[in-house]
């Protein structure tokens, strides 16, 4: 048999698959190792979806996208971002913000094209950068507060660089970028012709500061990537959006137009539900979100977690180097002597060996049990 | 939104958690937690502690429960708190709302048997003076009480995988 590619052979199918397959068909564990909201998708949403289900209205729809929809995220963008996005040409709803970036990817690189990504980072960036032909490069941000400095991405520019991919809120760590912070890595990026993809998932779930976008200060050389997964608790209805300057457009879509043709047009219209009437559940999802993190970030310092506060997202990301375990050893050790899963720091990035993802996005009793078997699991080591 | 907001958000959804929980979760100290909860309660904001029982799943829980929509004439000066004033002081009246549309009072009943709320309607509601008529709806089936879903307590992302990204 002929073998099959050798690039995708060389894509890590991540070193932690035989954890990840042992939690998965674990039992009577709590899991901190989720990676969505513990809410259903708010009632008048699903509920739009099912209207437009009963209606017959099951075709493709544009490869852009319906225009209602791609209009509202426009008005969105305007109306909290003050950024202009002409939904006609220069918005595009993707199956999620992964497919998104992955068309953003292989329409912005070539081969040995350098893409930079701060880590830890999500999971599917650097696979998808180096699937599309790129080098992905990564900066460890543990000695910056886990978010990427001017100075450091400076250090990490060669002529090779093609882009660099932030996104804050972070998953894994909640950090939440600040608007200095921000301004300056956009400097970097002009100043060195560099594009910049913005993944703003989690963008509406800041807590303690002002939402920021990167489309507020920069339109040029941005490829904005949301979704409506997290804010809106639809993971499972696989919908998102790319929004950039026309001529990047132009040429992404015809990956769409060749690939997955548009997104399910059901979910479409639930999301068209959502930006219009969805704000309010948004509001009341973030608002227990806020209560579950200062629950957890005090219950994992008093039982002695070096842990930063994170300012967004359903994430935390505690230090785990002083208790003298890697980071897989004290997760897969955590799993089975205390019956509590959390995802190791280097599913996201592979230097990131001394921290682990909690998820918080989980009730208030699971919460405290977790936190009691934590705590019991550390006192024994 | 305020402290004072939180709290009681807090607590709507779970009066059991533990006064240092909950000071974690507001970000103030767990004296301070004590000293809201009392002036709430002190303040008659906080009325009671409950919980929401589905009592089809007890063995012996079983109960009838009825609203019954009564039209009465209002009273001189009064209107027609003097009569949900004193309907509200039955053991059996669950709950008693003034309500716009077809009639004035919603009355809801709880109890044992049929014959017990039936007893209720002839014998203590229907001779008090300036009630008109009443008519009678026996719930059959609890869907969701007090925003619980019955029966599908833990649905909501019970589905959800164990790991994910």
């Amino acid at each position: 048999m002929k073998e099959l590619s050798t690039r995708l052979k060389q894509v890590k199918p991540s070193g932690i698959r035989k954890f990840f397959d042992l939690v998965l068909n674990s039992k009577d564990i709590i899991s901190l190792g989720v990676g969505e909201p513990d809410f259903p998708t708010p009632w008048h949403i699903t509920e739009q979806g099912i209207y437009h289900l009963e209606k017959g209205h099951t075709s493709y729809t544009s490869n852009l996208g319906l225009l209602e929809l791609r209009k509202e995220i426009s008005n969105y963008l305007k109306k909290d971002f003050n950024a202009d996005y002409d939904p006609k040409d220069e918005i595009m709803i993707t199956v999620g913000v992964s497919a998104g970036l992955d068309m953003t990817f292989r329409t912005l690189l070539d081969p040995g094209d350098e893409i930079i990504i701060p880590a830890p980072s999500y999971v599917c960036y650097e696979p998808l950068a180096y699937l599309a032909g790129g080098v992905p490069v990564m900066i460890d941000t543990r000695d910056t507060g886990l978010v990427l400095t001017r100075e450091s991405l400076e250090k990490h520019i060669t002529p090779k660089t093609k882009a660099l991919l932030i996104s804050y809120p972070s998953n894994p760590t909640g950090k939440m970028i600040s608007k200095d912070q921000l301004l300056g890595i956009i400097e970097v990026c002009k100043k060195h012709d560099i594009w910049l993809i913005s993944d703003e998932v989690y963008g509406d779930l800041v807590y303690d500061l002002t939402p920021i976008s990167a489309s507020t200060y920069i339109k040029d050389r941005l490829i904005l990537l949301n979704g409506f997964s997290k804010s809106y608790a639809m993971t499972g209805w696989r919908i998102g959006y790319v929004a950039c300057p026309r001529d990047v457009l132009k040429e992404m879509v015809k990956i769409q137009q060749y690939n997955v043709l548009c997104a399910p047009i059901m979910s479409q219209y639930a999301a068209i539900e959502a930006l219009q009437n969805g704000r309010a559940e948004v509001d009341r999802m973030k608002s227990s979100y806020e209560l579950r993190r200062n629950y957890f970030y005090e219950a994992l310092k008093e039982i002695g977690f070096e842990v930063q506060k994170p300012e967004g997202a359903f994430y935390m990301f505690p230090s785990v180097k002083k208790f003298g375990l890697s980071a897989e050893d004290f997760s897969m050790r955590l799993l089975q002597e205390g019956r509590v899963a959390v995802v190791p720091g280097n599913a996201f990035g592979e230097m990131i060996d001394d921290h682990v993802r909690c998820c918080y996005a989980c009730s208030m009793d699971e919460l405290k049990e977790a936190i009691s078997r934590i705590s019991k699991f550390i006192s024994s080591l | 939104m305020s402290i004072k907001e939180k709290l009681t958000q807090i607590l709507k959804e779970n009066s059991r958690l533990a006064d240092a929980d909950i000071a974690k979760m507001i970000g103030i100290s767990e004296a301070e937690v004590k000293a809201l909860i009392k002036e709430l309660e002190g303040d008659k904001i906080i009325l009671k502690y409950s919980a929401v029982i589905n009592d089809e799943l007890l063995d012996d829980g079983q109960s009838v429960t009825a609203f019954i929509e009564v039209k009465v004439t209002p009273e001189r000066d009064k209107g027609f708190d003097s009569l949900g004033e004193r309907l509200q002081k039955f053991p059996e009246v669950k709950s008693v709302y003034l309500m716009s549309g077809a009639y004035d009072i919603l009355l809801v009943i709880e109890g044992k048997s049929l014959k017990e709320i039936a007893f209720f309607i002839s014998n203590k509601l229907s001779p008090i003076g300036r009630i008109l008529s009443t008519a009678t709806h026996f719930q059959l089936k609890k869907y969701k009480e007090n925003g619980v879903i019955m029966g599908s307590i833990d649905e909501e992302g019970s589905n959800r995988l164990n790991v994910a990204f």
